[in-house]
């Protein structure tokens, strides 16, 4: 039983699903109290040791019957949100792989061909220029917005620490000499970043993930990016990895849609139904990375923008063709998403990225919507009715 | 509370109670139990996690602690906190009797168990063997998973001022998340992890007739096939084992003893719980709930 159990962890392993050492033990400690003989048993001994996520569920009951044999004792009922399938897939560009040898060494020139760059449309750059670029972005550490929290800290003004008081004048035997006061302490506030990386974003993509790594590193555990297409994945644990390069391969083998199609609003109402209204965008700050280029209906794009603002603390829409001269958001998605997006700004140069990063940090405030800050406008031009989800914003506070 | 043997034998104690589960819940069970490994609970909201946490209390003859996580939780109120107006008043009264001599003893004396406020994790603890339910821990921030891990691996307290406190049995330890976001593996890899999912047909209508026994059968049957029917509809909220017995219970409380067309939608408000979802389901029209489209 041992073996056997030892290589169908390896095999599961193979799947995707992390059936680390500490869980096969566990697993073979479950089996020894079972029926061994049961296949049930075995079934829901290991399921219940190996795996720790629903993504699991499904590889492993593909595995199971694959190694043991049998059938899976009970089959799971189809996942409400059938997961659209993929298009095709297409390994990650990181960058047209430049030897560093090539740069050139000149520390002014490069200094100024960094400012340059900076401008610069990432959409058009070379090979080289791109490795370049890469190097900014280790440099940008986009900031958290803050919220206030129920934590607090102690401070020299504010309400007085009633238990931290006492226990002082126990320490002076019982006599009150000074008042221990605290303060809420702000927290940062969730960064949700969804980067949409179909056929037609393709020569951003690259630079908006290294700015979703940039924004992971910085920010760990109130950061999460999902990367939109064909469909949903969340790549926030591969953009973990400190390396970018190796973050960003690791986040491309995760992508299974990778240059596919674009169903935003589809994908958009997955993201909503399994991680958005359980809580991960609500009252974060949730950037949406993409053209606009909608080929299901904008109609169901623009309830699912609705359904995310009334969830989100802000919704900040990052469109890199924004930067173009005489560009105007006339896609039909991009038409169905503007009400419900607080601010719309562009995403197509190293510029745009250090702008985004003081967005994201200084979004506007609810009560005072529509609010525009400068540099970064909603378009005038907005449909004359407001949505519900406007009237309704005001009193969220 | 010792025959529970098998997963089969954990299964019939917990129908015993009225919580009916299925094979892949009763062996989690058991193994939580006879492995005393925590069980980390998933599932859409109102699949019965918390649920089971009472009926495993009942079933094991166990208290049942239970700590509500929340962002900021702090140890202070999940593990114990001193009484510190007690200790004053401690304090002022030996000063007024006039014990107050040594100050050593004094001191030690404030520290004792009897002005420690224990909170879900100590009591679970102290009072072995017991039944503990970590409610919603993705609420809870990273810090406190860190220390949940450290407490979940040995079933200790240190408390600096009066010493280490053990559980002479490890406490059934049921941890409940709604995937707000991701739970540091760490934490799941100390646990047995268990998806659960809605009911089937069957186990949702024998759910109804035992948590509802004064609904009639038909009307029991009726509101589980429509249930289901519900959950399939790709709704903002699908309901879950409660917003079906809340409306049996409703449906029954209006005098029902089947579902027609004119009380289901005066009731709907008991199952669904988005303004968005009602009009999907009165917009798919009748057939939705009855079947018959």
């Amino acid at each position: 039983m041992v073996t056997s159990v030892l290589g169908f962890a390896r095999t599961l392993r193979h799947a995707g699903v992390a059936a680390s050492p500490d869980r096969v033990a566990a697993m073979l400690d479950a089996v020894a109290h079972l029926d061994v003989l049961d296949p049930a048993a075995v079934y829901w001994a290991g399921r219940l040791t190996l795996c720790g996520s629903p993504d699991d569920l499904d590889r492993y009951d593909a595995a199971f019957p694959a190694w043991f044999g049998g059938v899976v004792p009970r089959a799971r009922p189809a996942v409400p949100a059938a997961r659209p399938r993929v298009l095709r897939s297409a390994p990650l560009d990181t960058g047209a792989g430049t030897p560093d040898g090539e740069e050139p060494d000149d520390l002014a020139t490069r200094a100024s061909g960094a400012e340059a760059l900076r401008h610069r449309d990432v959409g058009e750059l070379t090979a080289a220029e791109r490795t370049q670029l890469r190097r900014l972005f280790a440099l940008l550490a986009p900031a958290a917005p803050m919220r206030p929290s129920r934590r607090r800290r102690p401070a020299p003004h504010g309400p007085v620490h009633v238990g931290r008081t006492v226990r002082a004048a126990l320490r002076d035997g019982g006599e009150v000499t000074r008042l221990v006061r605290h303060r809420a302490r702000p927290r940062p506030r969730r960064v949700v970043l969804l980067v949409d990386v179909s056929g037609s974003m393709t020569p951003y993509a690259d630079a908006l993930l290294r700015f979703a790594h940039a924004a992971v590193r910085a920010r760990p555990s109130t950061t999460e990016v999902f990367t939109i297409g064909t469909r949903l994945t969340r790549v926030t644990r591969e953009l973990r990895l400190r390396d970018p390069d190796r973050a960003l391969a690791a986040s491309g083998q995760a992508i299974p849609d990778w240059s596919g199609g674009t169903r935003i609003g589809e994908v958009l109402k997955a993201f909503l139904d399994r991680w958005g209204q359980r809580g991960t965008a609500r009252g974060a700050v949730v950037v949406v990375c993409s053209d606009g280029w909608e080929r299901g209906g904008a109609e169901l794009l623009g309830e699912q923008m609705a359904r995310l603002r009334r969830l989100a603390h802000a919704v900040v829409w990052v469109n890199p063709h924004k930067g173009r001269p005489g560009y105007e958001p006339l896609a039909a998605g991009m038409v169905a998403a503007l009400p419900s997006v607080d601010a719309f700004v562009s995403g197509h140069s190293m510029a745009a990225f250090e702008e985004l990063v003081g967005v994201i940090e200084r979004v506007p405030a609810p009560p005072a919507r529509p609010r525009r800050a400068p540099g970064h406008l909603l378009q005038d031009d907005r449909e004359g009715t407001p949505s519900p989800a406007r009237h309704r914003r005001g009193a969220v506070g | 509370m010792n025959q529970l043997t098998d997963p089969a034998a954990v299964a019939a104690a917990l129908e015993a109670t009225g919580y009916l589960p299925d094979e892949g819940l009763a062996t989690a069970a058991y193994l939580a139990l006879a492995l005393h490994r925590p069980l980390f609970l998933e599932g859409e909201a109102g699949v019965g996690k918390t649920a089971l946490a009472h009926a495993l209390a009942e079933v094991t003859g166990r208290p049942l602690y239970r700590l509500q996580c929340y962002e900021g939780l702090e140890a202070s109120s999940a593990l114990y906190d001193w009484d510190f107006g007690r200790q004053l008043l401690h304090l002022r009264a030996a000063e007024a009797a006039g014990t107050a001599t040594d100050p050593a003893e004094l001191e030690a004396g404030l520290y004792d168990r009897r002005f420690l406020l224990a909170r879900p994790l100590l009591q679970a603890l102290e009072d072995s063997p017991a039944v503990l339910l970590i409610d919603e821990v993705d609420r809870a921030d990273d810090e406190f998973e860190a220390f949940l891990l450290e407490m979940l691996s040995d079933f200790t307290i240190t408390i600096p001022e009066l010493g280490t406190v053990r559980a002479q049995t490890p406490p059934l330890v049921l941890l409940t998340s709604n995937r707000t976001r991701e739970v540091h593996d760490a934490l799941k890899r100390r646990c047995l992890y268990h998806w659960l999912e809605h009911p089937d047909f069957t186990r949702e209508v024998a759910i109804l007739r035992r948590r509802l026994p004064e609904v009639t059968e038909t009307l029991a049957r009726q509101v589980a096939s429509a249930t289901a029917r519900l959950r399939a509809l790709d709704l903002l909220k699908p309901p879950g084992v409660a917003e079906a017995m809340d409306w049996a219970s409703a449906l029954h409380a209006l005098g029902a003893r089947e579902l027609d067309p004119d009380t289901a939608a005066r009731t709907l408000g008991a199952v669904l719980k988005y303004r968005e979802d009602g009009e999907r389901v009165r917009a798919a029209g009748p057939g939705v709930l009855f079947g018959a489209g």
